[in-house]
């Protein structure tokens, strides 16, 4: 059957239905999760499959998800005050992982002084409290494309 | 970056995680590997665990895996959580409730959305289940989304199948009527520790007792367990590991086997077909014009399906031309 090669095959007009998968943590010792479960829902409700890790994540168990569920970014809350640590350990292990094209991003109770430092470091955005839950999900649209 | 079937029969995880994706998206590039892949598949035992939302699936497919990693089993754990019918999104938390193999090497956890797919898993289920097994994984968990008491597609999956249920779903056990009552191999009574699990048992087990068993027939047992804190566990484990001897013994294997390559063949076939037929009507500028003509009720849904199967598929089979004339209207 010549239906591999056809012009009208299946495999040549098939559309590819591309989903962003995200994953939504938090590391380190803080037990607020209040903030990471309202980014995970207001990214749920731009179509975004949301893989959420829960609390109390080690950068490795973070950066080893991320590689099992193949996920395009992966957004931290971070309220501990550890964040100097947290956000480059995660990056390391990315790069460590040869996952770098992952987008990491995150917020929480940071300093403004120390946000060039984390961006420097390869962090892609880094929000402040008070920061409106749309302007994240618009940030995840324009930064974070479906994979081609 | 192109995944090699080479590369997920020596267990690499990002590659294996890469395909997974492609699959569940549906490139298909994606479908070359597990054409190759698919005679490495058949090896891993696969059990099925599924339940209503609440039920503490998750918990409890979290401590099996324990007990399987402390035999030295590898595991795959597929984990499926529901889409929003309105955004197309969706929050996969099952894993919240496993992070604790995290960090192991033998355990690859994949989450996965249903995608608007009914039945309890989501399309792609038994493409992912092909790459764990042929990435050589022991045992193969499935978590089905929360299901209600229609959705038994895992039946058809998995060897062994773990219906879980607790207390104060209300009497006669409205959840576990039919349909799921039928699948279940073994039926676990998750939060054993709360009022009224004793009567869900009785309840369960009268159920069993008033069907009809043959000599040697497999007749699920029902097992109390408080999954978050491990009790009952252990006790699980020894009836998974009977029915798995059971349900690997003839004539039982060979049943699943023909059973699971009918569900694959024919699932791939009904996907195939409507692609191709949705195709063809696509690229003759038809299917507009039918659904225009359908909505005005002046054609009907049936006698077209009746044409469009006999012309698109018929025809080509028979040696007939590969396309319908341009200008054919149905």
């Amino acid at each position: 059957m010549a239906t591999a090669k056809g012009k009208g095959s299946a495999a040549a007009t098939k559309r590819a239905a591309r989903k962003v998968r995200i994953l939504v943590g938090k590391p380190g010792l803080d037990g607020h999760d209040r903030g990471a479960k309202i980014i995970a829902r207001a990214l749920r409700d731009a179509g975004v499959e949301v893989i959420y890790t829960g609390l109390h994540q080690t950068p490795e168990m973070i950066v080893n998800t991320a590689a099992q569920e193949d996920v395009d970014g992966i957004g931290l809350s971070i309220l501990s005050g550890a964040h100097n640590y947290l956000f480059p350990k995660v990056m390391e292990l990315l790069r460590e992982k040869k996952m770098g094209d992952v987008v990491l991003f995150g917020g929480g109770i940071i300093p403004d002084d120390d946000i060039p430092k984390l961006l420097k470091k390869g962090v892609d955005r880094v929000f402040t409290p008070g920061t409106r839950i749309q302007e994240i999900v618009e940030y995840v649209n324009a930064r974070i494309q479906p994979r081609k | 970056m192109t995944v090699t079937a080479k590369e997920i029969l020596a267990g690499d995880v990002r590659a294996a995680a890469r395909l997974m994706r492609d699959l569940d998206d549906e490139i298909p590039a994606a479908v070359r590997v597990l054409k190759s892949l698919y005679r490495h598949t058949g090896r891993a035992y696969i059990l099925g665990v599924t339940g209503a939302p609440g039920s503490g699936k998750s918990t409890l497919v979290n401590r099996i895996t324990s007990l399987l990693r402390k035999r030295g089993k590898t595991v795959g754990i597929v984990a499926i959580d529901p889409t929003s019918p309105y955004t197309g999104g969706a929050i996969l938390g099952d894993r919240i409730r496993m992070q604790q193999h995290a960090l192991d090497e033998g355990v690859f956890i994949r989450s996965l959305a249903t995608r608007g797919h009914l039945g309890g898993l989501s399309r792609s289920t038994l493409d992912i289940v092909n790459v764990m097994d042929a990435m050589g994984k022991d045992v193969i968990l499935i978590e089905t989304v929360g299901v209600g008491q229609d959705e038994v597609e895992i039946v058809k999956v998995a060897h062994t199948n773990i219906v879980v249920v607790v207390p104060g779903l209300g009497d006669d056990i409205q959840a576990i009527k039919a349909g799921i009552l039928e699948i279940a191999d073994i039926f676990v009574v998750n939060k054993a520790d709360r009022e009224g699990a004793d009567k869900t048992r009785r309840e369960i087990e009268t159920m069993i007792s008033m069907g009809e068993y043959g000599e040697g027939e497999w007749k699920p047992p029902v097992l109390p367990t408080v999954a978050a804190t491990d009790t009952g566990t252990a006790e699980l484990l020894v009836e998974v590991e009977r029915h798995r001897e059971y349900a690997f013994r003839e004539p039982h294997i060979a049943r699943y086997r023909r059973e699971k390559a009918r569900v694959e063949l024919l699932e791939i076939l009904k996907t195939r077909l409507i692609e191709k037929a949705v195709s063809d009507l696509e690229s003759h500028g038809l299917l507009e014009p039918l659904l225009a003509d359908l909505a005005r009720k002046r054609k009907d849904p049936y006698s077209i399906s009746e044409k469009v199967v006999d012309h698109s598929f018929a025809l080509r089979l028979l040696g007939g031309r590969d396309n319908p004339p341009k200008k054919k209207r149905y």
